[in-house]
């Protein structure tokens, strides 16, 4: 019968208008301003820098090695390396950034300088109300408003931190115990050499020339 | 007697006018640029459509309104830099752009991945499959008048896979997520549990649309007997894809190529029987249903264990000199990369085949003797995403 397959779809179009009072899942809209849905774990939209401990400029992961300068498929990153070195987690005196930024309006959120990073201090954030009235240095980020702390990271990213702070004790726990046997070693080399002068030094003194 | 006709782009050609029994020149012929800000054009598209009355004569697509050096800038980045570019050749199936230039690098450098990232290759892919189809039934059925519901059903159920696609990768659309060798993260926790449920409604969601249009007049009557392709032009012509299907070539690369391990898949492949609109719409329907069969069993069997080969490098990748060409059937056709390696950190040459482009190259053949109305259908049905054709 002609129009018997408006019909049909009417009624479809009809069930799903009743069903959109009716049944939970039929209502998808979520009205944003006012709320809102909570984020995946997974998602990222811009990088920001990790850092440890209470203050930013020491506590910086980043050692300012630009392999995510040269990485970023769409070079949004700036870097200039400062001529004062900073100790890491390790102890290890490192180069830190003078300067950091990142025009988040070429980046385009890939994550690859995430991947890149040996040190773990770049990573992903999900902050995205970010739009502001100045587009050109409105939306370049300095250091400044780069760097976040690694309980910020935790929130955000729980899995993931959790993880990266195993390694990262692991490393600094095998660092230490590393540094410890080389203590060792060398208390125990400077011991023998030590008793190796004294023997040396005992057979020899009754034939010194002093004697 | 025959008219030359300048078009903007500088290339005259000659047409017929209409004639009257009597010999004499009955009406005149009307160019119509369509586009690049006609709606209909699915982006910014033109076509210069020359007309007699309402009768398409001639149609010149004219593309490259969004070029953006794609694949110079995939010689100037690194291996891997280029693989968040390919996100954005065809932004509704990131995917799919992902494996094929994985593909085709992994061909390249001798790199296998384990079963695991197979798996969730053919699982992510499938999902993109669906995404696109259903999308796609939305814009034609917008682009023939139907300018809601239809849509707003297919988004409503796409959003369900893109927040897959989000727990999964982190985006929703640009993806980036597959490496050479594998994959960059494995599933979060509970991923395989939402998936099955997804994919165990969509089957429902899709009776839902079929019962909303299959038969319904006014679908039929706009699409049937509509922007006919012969399966021989549609083969000379290379197009691929669900276009080539609908025509009634069974020609599908997962059948044909096994690439990955889609030879552990049952599955049919639906062909069409007049190569008209309607059939296109049907074919990418029944290729839905068979997506879902993949993918029950796909999350069915999906076992445990690495999902990156040992042998595969994020930094300092450079393959030995060579060349590849890898090809997948994406949603829209046959997508593939070609690739030239001289040993450095960069391709030497990145090329690639999207299947956009090839299809949309036969739209003037169908569209001769159609109506504009048709034309703006036709188009729709081709399935262009503009981002892959002008790359």
């Amino acid at each position: 019968m002609l129009g018997s397959g408006i019909a049909k779809g009417m009624i479809e179009t009809a069930r799903n208008f009743v069903g959109s009072y009716t049944d939970e899942s039929r209502l998808v809209t979520v009205e944003y301003p006012e709320e809102r849905l909570p984020l995946k774990e997974a998602s990222r939209n811009f990088p920001f820098l990790v850092y440890d401990g209470e203050d930013a400029a020491p506590g910086l992961r980043c050692v300012a090695c630009q392999i995510c300068e040269k990485e970023c498929p769409p070079q949004c990153i700036y870097i200039v390396k400062d001529t004062a070195k900073k100790p890491d987690y390790l102890g290890k005196m490192q180069f830190q950034p003078r300067v950091f930024d990142i025009d988040v309006s070429v980046c385009m959120s890939c994550q690859i300088c995430v991947e890149v990073c040996p040190f773990e201090a770049i990573k992903m954030d999900t902050e995205y109300e970010l739009s502001t009235s100045d587009r050109f240095d409105g939306l370049l980020l300095k250091k400044e408003d780069l760097w976040k702390s690694n309980e910020y990271y935790q929130k955000i990213h729980p899995t993931e931190a959790t993880e990266v702070d195993r390694r990262l004790a692991e490393e600094k726990a095998k660092a230490e115990a590393k540094a410890k046997a080389d203590a060792e070693k060398a208390k125990a080399a400077a011991d023998a050499k030590k008793a190796a002068t004294a023997t040396a030094a005992t057979p020899s003194a009754p034939t010194s020339p002093a004697a | 007697m025959s008219v030359e006709t300048e078009t903007p782009a500088g290339k005259s050609y000659s047409v017929l006018p209409k004639t009257a029994p009597d010999g004499s020149i009955d009406g005149e012929l009307l160019e119509v640029a369509m586009g690049p800000q006609h709606p209909s054009t699915h982006g910014v598209f033109r076509m210069d459509v020359v007309l007699d009355g309402e009768t398409v004569v001639r149609l010149k697509p004219v593309f490259g309104y969004l070029h953006r050096n794609h694949e110079q800038i995939g010689e100037s980045t690194s291996y891997l830099g280029s693989m968040p570019y390919t996100d954005r050749l065809d932004y509704f199936c990131s995917l799919t752009n992902n494996w094929a230039y994985a593909l085709t690098v992994e061909k390249l450098a001798g790199l296998q991945p384990p079963e695991r990232a197979e798996y969730i290759r053919v699982i992510t892919a499938e999902l993109t499959r669906l995404v696109n189809h259903t999308c796609l039934a939305g814009f034609l059925l917008m682009d023939m008048g139907a300018l809601g519901t239809p849509l707003m059903y297919a988004f409503r159920e796409r959003e369900r896979i893109l927040d897959l696609f989000e727990a999964l990768t982190g985006a929703r659309m640009m993806c980036n997520y597959m490496r050479f060798g594998g994959c960059r993260v494995d599933l979060p926790l509970g991923w395989i549990e939402d998936a099955r449920k997804v994919v165990d409604e969509y089957s429902q969601f899709l009776d839902e649309f079929e019962n909303l249009l299959n038969t319904n007049e006014i679908l039929v009557a706009r699409t049937q007997n509509v922007g006919v392709l012969p399966p021989e032009l549609a083969v000379n012509a290379s197009i691929t894809g669900p276009m080539l299907r609908a025509s009634g070539v069974d020609y599908d690369i997962r059948k044909v190529d096994k690439y990955g391990i889609y030879d552990r898949f049952e599955f049919r492949v639906p062909l069409g029987d007049h190569g008209d609109v309607y059939d296109r719409y049907m074919v990418r329907v029944l290729e839905m249903r068979e997506s879902l069969k993949i993918l029950q069993k796909a999350l069915a069997d999906i076992p445990a264990g690495p999902i990156m080969d040992p042998k595969a490098k994020i930094r300092g990748f450079r393959p030995k000199p060579g060349e590849s060409y890898g090809r997948i059937e994406g949603p829209k056709g046959e997508l593939g990369f070609y690739v030239i390696s001289d040993g450095g950190p960069n391709p030497y040459r990145y090329r690639v085949r999207p299947p956009s482009l090839i299809n949309l190259t036969i739209l003037e053949d169908m569209c001769i003797g159609q109506t504009v109305a048709d034309v703006v259908v036709i188009l729709g049905s081709v399935d262009i995403v503009l981002g892959e054709v002008d790359r």
